[in-house]
């Protein structure tokens, strides 16, 4: 049995980074995730690392595209307003096709919005914020304890397919305190990098890592290529829980803090004698369409529960594919949902 | 307990720091009713006092918050109030200091009005925290928060736990760290906190008084 700390979401972020071998963060402070930057500084000097405060979160997500190009495994972290700032990078991390691991712990928006957690930022996420086509990994963690598994997963998964991988959290799931296990022993899976910028040692010729090239007929081949590699990632890499769901009156979406609260709502609707079962993308990027296709012809509705005014309702009515009506219920503005709010909702949409 | 006028309570944030306040002041009031409690933690806006300024108001006691807590402008700024509890010495005072020596800076603002008084300054620990789960990280953590303060550490406060996953055996074992820390500080474990109600005590011999928590600073959820 490993060992057993009593942590902060953001804290275990950064321990499960270093532990997935992650020597170099950079970053700039911001609430709700400034733990992350506040773990690390005191960290990374110890074991060897590097922590570094950027003058911005432009600057930082720079940073990390050059420590990603030396094949390093490289991680920065921020919350909403910065994450946005750091979307040039991350569309150049994407074309250059390098690994690196991004967090965004959101918070309410738009604009400044305020510090309390929410949900605004899917669409971003799973759509592609920056400009280009172009996809990152996106996993929803629901615990700490699924926060800090998830982190360890991220830098796996970037290097295997050299893609930028979004944790993408909100501010509750950052700030809240749990008791986390630890393994003894990572699973960290290496790749080899023999397209990094980390010195030919005169035994070969130059790596070249860019996102440019003006020639159309080259830049659509690089285009097709990374459909290509999103199409397997899209075969593999689907992540999802499904909860109570045969049998199933209604069926609820919801990922990350939400989904915990609907589990509670769960048991609440099971002693009014209604069945209501629950779908929770782990990836959100990949989506778990094949989930919903499976549960579309047998439950009488779903409904899909955010912090936000509605985003993940429109791949969830995508992958239900009008076989069954798709409701919506979305709290914004830093407030969480209530159980009983949920169950209310439900309990109209099946006139209970 | 309570015997001091000033009562400061500082430590690794995370610790359980104002958990351990609140429950503090609200007891003292009971023998005290002239309580005070001050938080001035002005590193995290997310959980602190201000949580609990309904329930501590509610019964007597004068609750003295940054002028903007929990507010969206929220700055790193004391209140003028703060002096008056140097002032009125009619009233027994708690502070929550805010997390790391980063907190305990902001303590050092008051350190002549402090040190010119008997005060107790309790260092709150939670051996189950990765800043503070091994001997060496606790006294570093204590060294810093003394340097930072400028204020003298008079008694740890062991307050370990993983929340409802709490065992004795954890609590235990915390006190076997700290006291060994604190035999280095010339000082006792003036505490044990925890939620007693869930554990039997019966033959175990826990350091310092117990202080008995309830939850006052509720969580989402």
């Amino acid at each position: 049995m490993g060992e057993k700390l009593l942590m902060k979401g953001n804290e275990v972020i950064a321990e499960a980074a270093i532990r997935a071998g992650c020597r170099h963060y950079f970053g700039y402070p911001i609430t709700p995730q400034t733990e992350v930057a506040h773990y690390m500084a005191k960290r990374m000097p110890k074991i060897g690392g590097v922590f570094l405060q950027a003058e911005s979160e432009v600057a930082a997500i720079n940073m990390v595209y050059g420590a990603a190009c030396t094949g390093v495994r490289v991680m920065t972290s921020s919350s909403s307003p910065g994450i946005s700032l750091k979307q040039e990078g991350i569309s150049y991390i994407a074309g250059a096709e390098l690994p690196a691991v991004i967090v965004n712990i959101m918070r309410a928006g738009p604009g400044l919005g305020g510090i309390l957690p929410a949900q605004g930022d899917y669409f971003q996420a799973v759509k592609g914020g920056g400009h280009g086509d172009f996809k990152m990994l996106v996993l929803a963690p629901c615990s700490v304890q699924e926060l800090y598994e998830l982190t360890v997963e991220a830098f796996n998964l970037a290097d295997k397919y050299r893609i930028g991988t979004m944790i993408l959290g909100d501010g509750t799931l950052g700030q809240m305190m749990e008791a986390v296990e630890f393994k003894d022993e990572e699973n960290i899976v290496h790749y080899e990098k023999n397209w990094a910028t980390n010195g030919t040692n005169m035994e070969r010729d130059h790596n070249i890592i860019t996102s440019i090239d003006t020639n159309p007929e080259i830049l659509e081949s690089w285009n097709l290529r990374l459909q290509d590699k999103y199409k397997q990632i899209t075969e593999n890499e689907v992540r999802v829980e499904e909860y109570n769901c045969d049998g199933a009156d209604l069926i609820v979406a919801a990922y990350g803090s939400v989904a915990r609260i609907v589990k509670n709502v769960i048991k609440m609707a099971q002693k009014e004698g209604i069945k209501v079962g629950l779908i929770r993308p782990i990836t959100l990027w990949p989506f778990p369409v094949n989930s919903f296709e499976k549960y579309a012809e047998v439950t009488k509705a779903f409904l899909t529960v955010e912090m936000s005014a509605g985003q993940m309702v429109e791949d969830v009515r995508l992958a239900v594919n009008g076989k069954a009506p798709v409701s919506f219920y979305g709290r914004t503005g830093g407030i969480i949902p209530t159980q009983q709010e949920i169950l209310d909702k439900i309990k109209s949409i099946l006139n209970r | 307990m309570f015997e001091k006028r000033l009562n400061l309570f500082a430590g690794h944030f995370g610790s359980g720091k104002t958990e351990v306040a609140v429950n503090y002041a609200i007891q003292m009031s009971q023998v005290y009713p002239k309580t005070a409690i001050a938080d001035i933690d002005i590193v995290n806006p997310y959980f602190r006092t201000a949580d609990a300024k309904k329930e501590l108001e509610n019964r007597g006691i004068w609750v003295i918050l940054p002028m903007y807590a929990n507010t969206n402008v929220d700055i790193p700024v004391l209140p003028a109030e703060m002096n008056a509890v140097f002032e009125k010495k009619e009233y027994k005072a708690v502070f929550d200091v805010g997390g790391d020596d980063i907190g305990a800076l902001a303590l050092s603002r008051y350190r002549e009005e402090i040190a010119s008084e008997d005060y107790e300054m309790f260092f709150v620990v939670n051996t189950r925290r990765p800043f503070t789960d091994t001997e060496e990280k606790i006294d570093e953590m204590a060294r810093e928060i003394e340097y930072s303060s400028r204020l003298k550490i008079t008694g740890f406060v062991n307050n370990t736990n993983l929340l409802q996953f709490t065992t004795l055996n954890d609590i235990i074992e915390g006190q076997r760290k700290i006291k060994a820390v604190a035999d280095k500080y010339n000082v006792p474990i003036a505490i044990t906190s925890g939620f007693f109600d869930d554990f039997k005590l019966e033959g175990t011999i826990l350091e310092g008084e117990l202080l008995n928590l309830n939850k006052y600073i509720k969580l989402p959820f």
